[in-house]
């Protein structure tokens, strides 16, 4: 028998209408968990490079975790993976919510999907009977409205529904997948939905799933609940009130904005308002929020209450989560009632909420510099929260320029040219960046944000405290208790950390700190992505519930896979190495490993060179990033190192080859 | 045994405090039943086996916990809608009844029904236990009660039906009744 995982996937071939269900090989499972790990030695085995985002070869898939559907608290997390239209690598963005319990409970671990369907469908699975249903009524409409329709027409409530609305249909590159109060985003994975002609995924599942040991994994699970209610009366000191707690930042439950309002960027990313917050502004937007939220809402067996459905007036009611609450807001440099109404619009249409306001701000700041004229913008409204909803609708049906900014701003400028590349000024790896301008580097988020293959640092950052403490006494409360860390020498790195002198940044923690925090910091994403754990109580907050010492146990009782913290280790630097394989094979190198170039004022490039010098080699890669043949060969990947060599990527003495693999179109 | 009149007497109350006000629609307390019923227990969990179950429809801003009670061998002959605070609740939404009408409250795949026997053995029922938002709160409270004979419900109609028609009426047809056997 089979523990945790069900030990079946579904193989769809779009283009000939098939479905199988195919059982797996125990034995991945124990090299690569689930979830993120399993989905990307699929995408190694099965997409080479030479596979656009758009060809049918492409796959698209929906990966649960290892662990979800278990009894563990905050489990529920879907992993989609695919080749991304925008950044041409492999996007893997996850999605919380309901949908990927629900998959294991009819007895399924992924959906993996390949060809493209001659018209719009959608697949709905309930327990063994699997069919792909016409959804040309269903063309043009919202993503949740899909939802609604989809649970009627199958007359099943109990569904969950994962859809794209209209920017996924017309392959905007910022497209989302949007399912229960969640979405996957980042990406412009909702686009390779789309050109599958895959309209939505409905599930319905009534079977077990089974724990290998079961006590023992119940007396984790009850630690777990206990750690969190003591962390929830025991808030962090020392920490703005968003870092103090568990789960996604509370952007549901705070009114207090003055933090993000005065240190995030408004408009594209440009400008800094730092005495934005008053009496008036919090007033008026505490109103708008306590008029238009209501209900607290969680995903799949969790009591962390991160979402809310949101009613503006007149609108459909839609549910929100974390920092969309303020990016249109932000990006329009409008107010807060504006950033909720739009964002009902863009959450049926079905867009990233990082990525789609900084598109039309940059839009608008092209047409301020004169690069965009009034030509572009026919009938455009003259007031600015009605010219985003303006480009929003041009954007989402590819109409005029909104053929030309559904690509992201990376790709719009190169269209567009004239200067316009100067204004996609937020970017890694093509891809939008949180709207953030800082002064002096930060050597730990310099790391975060060049190497971080998932491109968004919420994806990478945690654990490990932003800043150091002022005060010793301070330092040393926090690390009492602090039993997370995997090493104690994280313990006296903080206490030894100041806010300035010698001990302070950007060289302090020095360079080999830096490596290993940001090691630990990437290993425990790594685990959730793979387990299917929301980093909201694990990887993303200080002192979480999961950690890199329960969870082997977590996954031994669960899984009945003999765990312990060295082979979980090896088992995330494994998987990690394929994302790296998967995206070296596809031309990424060091050049493409940079913050945007304004990310930071003060830069230090003798040190930045060290970082990544030093870092790389830490990983196991070669002054390009290439993961080298020794480390392959102790990660049991020789087959990566083989096709490296066949592709002329390493030479046989496992150099990187003089023959330059270009990222960049 | 029989009772003096008038005499008190105590007895053990399990309640279960539902606000629905306050849930967060995890389905927690499905996934913890589920396991905890299992056999052995917790060794699987199947929320479709759960004896308790959230109606959910977050665009409505519907959220009802419900129990499951008595089976009900047939369903129905007609449905209730209810209408509160301005959302509709589907026909069945309080009901706790397994029958036949609907799929809830059996198991997946023999059809039995199932019934909340609220977590016998523990100090409290699991879903309370795991509903950390506490739109479940349990309550164990003692009762004293006065146990006073009730007339049968039988006697009760009866007794209406003889002051409609008089009482000898009701025995001749009694009579009658059970001479045709």
């Amino acid at each position: 028998m089979r523990y945790a995982e069900t030990g079946f996937n579904l193989e769809i071939d779009l283009s000939r209408g098939s479905i199988e269900r195919v059982a797996t090989d125990p034995r991945e499972t124990e090299l690569y968990l689930g979830g993120l790990g399993t989905n990307a030695k699929i995408m190694w085995d099965r997409v080479p490079p030479e596979t656009k985002p758009f060809d049918p070869e492409n796959l698209l898939i929906f990966g649960s975790g290892l662990l979800c559907g278990t009894p563990a608290t905050g489990c529920n997390r879907t992993i989609v993976t695919t080749i991304s239209p925008q950044t041409l690598l492999m996007a893997f963005s996850m999605m919380g919510g309901f949908w990927a319990p629900e998959l294991k409970y009819a007895g399924y671990d992924k959906v993996i999907f390949r060809g493209k369907s001659p018209e719009l469908v959608y697949l709905w699975i309930n327990n063994d009977k699997v069919e792909l249903r016409d959804a040309s009524h269903l063309k043009g409409k919202g993503a949740g409205e899909t939802a609604e329709l989809i649970k009627k027409e199958l007359k099943e409530p109990k569904a969950q529904v994962a859809a794209i609305g209209l920017a996924g249909e017309n392959r905007v590159y910022f497209a989302s997948i949007e399912q229960g109060r969640s979405s996957a985003s980042r990406g412009g994975i909702g686009a390779v939905m789309g050109d599958k002609n895959l309209k939505a995924i409905a599930v319905r599942g009534t079977r077990d799933i089974n724990i290998a040991r079961p006590d023992e994994f119940m007396d984790l699970c009850k630690e777990v609940l206990e750690y969190i209610k003591f962390r929830n009366d025991n808030p962090i000191p020392g920490v703005m009130p968003i870092l103090a707690g568990l789960g996604s930042p509370q952007e549901m439950k705070v009114h207090d904005e003055k933090w993000h309002t005065e240190n995030f960027m408004w408009g594209n990313s440009r400008t800094r308002i730092k005495d934005f917050w008053n009496e008036k502004i919090a007033a008026e937007w505490m109103e708008t929020l306590d008029k238009m939220r209501r209900r607290l809402i969680s995903c799949y067996n969790c009591p962390m209450t991160c979402g809310a459905t949101i009613q503006p007036p007149g609108l459909p009611t839609y549910m929100m989560k974390c920092f969309t609450k303020l990016t249109y807001t932000m990006a329009a440099m409008s107010d807060l009632e504006f950033g909720l109404g739009i964002a009902q619009s863009a959450t049926e249409y079905g867009v990233d909420g990082f990525s789609a306001p900084q598109v039309m701000a940059f839009a608008l700041e092209l047409y301020d510099a004169g690069i965009l004229t009034d030509k572009d913008f026919p009938g455009m409204p003259a007031d600015n929260n009605g010219r985003f909803y303006w480009l929003l609708d041009r954007i989402v049906r590819r109409e005029g320029i909104g053929d030309v900014l559904a690509n992201g701003t990376y790709w719009a400028a190169q269209e567009i040219g004239n200067g316009a590349e100067k204004f996609a000024h937020n970017n890694i790896k093509k891809h939008e960046q949180l709207p953030l301008k800082l002064s002096m580097l930060n050597p730990i988020y310099f790391l975060m944000y060049c190497t971080g293959e998932k491109i968004n640092i919420t994806q990478i950052e945690g654990q490990f405290p932003q800043a150091p403490f002022v005060t010793r006494e301070e330092r040393e409360a926090f690390v009492k208790d602090w039993f997370q860390v995997p090493d104690e020498k994280f313990k006296q790195i903080f206490l030894d950390w100041e806010p300035r002198g010698e001990k302070s940044m950007p060289f302090y923690p020095n360079v080999q700190m830096c490596c290993d925090i940001v090691d630990w910091q990437e290993r425990m994403h790594y685990i959730d992505d793979a387990l299917g754990m929301c980093s909201g109580l694990s990887s993303f907050p200080l002192k979480p519930p999961y950690h890199i010492h329960n969870y082997p146990k977590f996954i031994s009782s669960g899984a009945g896979i003999d765990m312990d913290e060295e082979k979980l280790t090896m088992a995330a630097r494994r998987y990690r190495a394929l994302v790296r394989a998967n995206n070296i094979r596809r031309g990424m190198r060091r050049k493409d490993e940079k913050p945007p170039e304004d990310h930071w004022k003060k830069r230090f490039p003798e040190l930045e060179k060290d970082l990544m010098d030093t870092y790389y080699k830490f990983k196991g890669w070669n002054d390009q990033g290439i993961p080298t043949r020794e480390s392959l060969h102790e990660m049991d990947l020789d087959f990566v190192y083989e096709d490296f060599v066949k592709r002329g990527i390493l030479t046989d003495s496992g150099d990187s080859s003089s023959k330059e693999t270009p990222a960049e179109k | 045994m029989t009772n003096v009149k008038g005499e008190k007497k105590k007895k053990k109350v399990k309640v279960i405090n539902i606000n629905a006000d306050k849930c967060n629609g995890c389905r927690a307390c499905e996934m913890i039943c589920s396991a905890f019923h299992a056999a052995p227990k917790y060794s699987s969990n199947n929320p479709a086996r759960s004896r308790i179950k959230i109606i959910r429809e977050p665009l409505k801003d519907v959220y009802v916990p419900v129990y499951a009670g008595e089976y009900a061998v047939a369903e129905c002959s007609g449905r209730d809608k209810y209408t509160i605070d301005g959302k509709e609740y589907e026909e069945c939404a309080f009901c706790r009844a397994s029958c036949p009408s609907r799929s809830d409250f059996k198991e997946p795949d023999s059809g039995l029904p199932l019934k909340c026997d609220m977590c016998e053995g523990e100090e409290k029922p699991l879903c309370v236990k795991w509903c950390m938002v506490d739109a479940l709160t349990y309550e164990e409270r003692e009762e004293e009660i006065e146990e006073e004979e009730k007339p049968e419900d039988i006697e009760t109609g009866l007794e209406s039906l003889a002051n409609k028609y008089g009482l000898q009426k009701i025995i001749d047809a009694v009579a009658r009744m059970s001479q045709k056997g």
